[in-house]
């Protein structure tokens, strides 16, 4: 305190002295450091008045006496600094919470992404803030590959709690229920059950045969991936029907089957990829097909990894939802 | 970016028109005009869309739930003068096979947004 107390003498007899435009910013340099030390404005001003007394010992007495009056009108001031202050201190405990939280969600969330002959597959979920509302999960069981793509309404802490139920009850279908019509219509009894009312999800349900090499999918209400065909070299739209989870407790789920030969892939994608926006506007899916065409030479890893790098450079580095993109390839 | 909503009553149904984009940021706001008239025993609603350039999953969310508490208290809710992008968003996520939704205006319906 003494060093600030010397301190504000020097620079208010400098600026009394030259009434220059560099004393006035010195002043300013003061208060940032006042801050970070806690002071008050109660205490600066007492700074004031003691340095007023040895630099002007002639004042008259109620200017002097001003100064406690000032004193008084500030303590509000005060306060209100204490307050934001303390508030300060409340929002740093909840970052690093959520950061405990965010971690947590990444261990329960894992998912492994099956390396086999058969298949060569690629996955990318990249969260636009620390949560991530988007979710994939791969189990491999016997000889299928299954895949699961979700998105939840809105985003952060909520979207993530529900994330993990999704998993859990995906986890806790016995085998003989995991044909995805059978996966989207339990899950969709679950999620109207347990979410709160405007709140919905979607998801994606695929599941790969890798010795008929047969996809059997379903969705509800999910954003509609691709279909690369390696012999025409041409993408159609995965097509599907479904309400999305959450809405209607007796929907039934439509079931779609492709037969997938050598060099096909199956691109899946939540709507982040395609809601996108540019400074011209929305991404087109016409964009998405050109990336898998510009990058289909690569493993499918390395393609989903360029297409995000090429889409976050589409909007200048700032994407504004959760990103999530799958590419199966048939390999032999 | 602003959400305008303005509503007229007429003939015993309620006319809202929105304009604006309905986002995780405007969709408190949304939420707080509609739902209240949802409340009502036998509402008729109807929702202009036309001045909508995009609705993103939070205010899908708020038409999910105004569908839901209509149908809880027997009313009618209609969606119209959607734009193709919209209509392409209530299509894929199936709920134009259950919210009444069209890319046409209301016949009778002087918009007006103030």
């Amino acid at each position: 305190m003494e060093i600030f107390k010397s301190r504000y003498r020097h620079l208010l007899r400098r600026y009394l002295k030259e009434s220059s435009e560099n004393a006035l910013y010195q002043a300013q340099l003061f208060s940032r450091k006042s801050i970070l030390q806690q002071i008050s404005p109660e205490e600066i001003i007492s700074l004031h008045t003691e340095a007023l007394k040895e630099i002007l010992p002639d004042l008259p007495k109620e200017v002097l006496l001003s100064f406690d009056f000032l004193l008084e009108v500030m303590v509000d001031y005060g306060l209100a600094y204490q307050e934001h202050q303390s508030m300060r201190d409340q929002q740093l405990e909840i970052k690093s919470e959520i950061e405990i939280a965010a971690s947590i969600q990444e261990n329960l969330l894992e998912t492994s992404i099956p390396q086999l002959e058969a298949l060569d597959i690629g996955a990318t979920s990249i969260p636009a803030k620390q949560m991530n509302g988007d979710f994939y999960h791969f189990i491999h069981e016997g000889q299928s590959v299954h895949v699961a793509v979700a998105d939840v309404i809105g985003k952060g802490i909520p979207a993530a709690i529900c994330m993990s139920m999704i998993k859990y009850a995906l986890d806790s279908l016995p085998e003989s229920r995991k044909s995805p019509h059978f996966v989207l219509e339990s899950l969709n009894k679950v999620v109207e059950e347990n979410l709160e009312e405007g709140m919905f999800i979607t998801m994606f349900y695929g599941m790969y045969d890798t010795v008929n090499h047969s996809f059997t999918y379903g969705a509800a209400g999910h954003e509609q991936g691709f279909y690369y065909h390696s012999a025409a070299n041409s993408f159609e739209d995965l097509a599907t029907k479904g309400l999305v989870l959450g809405v209607d407790q007796n929907f039934t789920y439509e079931q779609y089957q492709k037969q997938v030969e050598p060099g096909d892939m199956i691109v899946l994608l939540s709507d982040g990829v395609t809601e996108a926006r540019t400074e011209e506007g929305f991404i087109e899916r016409s964009v998405i097909t050109g990336l898998i065409q510009k990058y289909k030479h690569l493993t499918a890893q390395e393609m989903v990894e360029q297409i995000y790098r090429e889409l976050e450079k589409m909007q200048n580095y700032e994407m504004n939802d959760d990103f999530t993109l799958i590419i199966l390839r048939r390999k032999v | 970016m602003d959400l305008k909503v303005d509503k007229q009553h007429s003939d015993g149904k309620t006319f809202v028109t929105v304009a604006g984009e309905i986002d995780a940021y405007t969709a408190p706001k949304l939420r707080e005009e509609l739902l209240p008239l949802a409340e009502e025993q036998n509402q008729s609603l109807i929702v202009s869309l036309r001045d909508v350039s995009y609705i993103d999953s939070t205010g899908l969310g708020v038409f999910i739930g105004l569908f839901k508490l209509i149908m809880k208290n027997e009313g009618e809710l209609k969606l119209v003068n959607l734009s193709d992008r919209l209509e392409r968003l209530f299509q894929i996520t199936g709920l134009s096979n259950i919210i009444d939704i069209s890319t046409n205006s209301e016949v009778g319906y002087n918009e007006t947004i103030s």
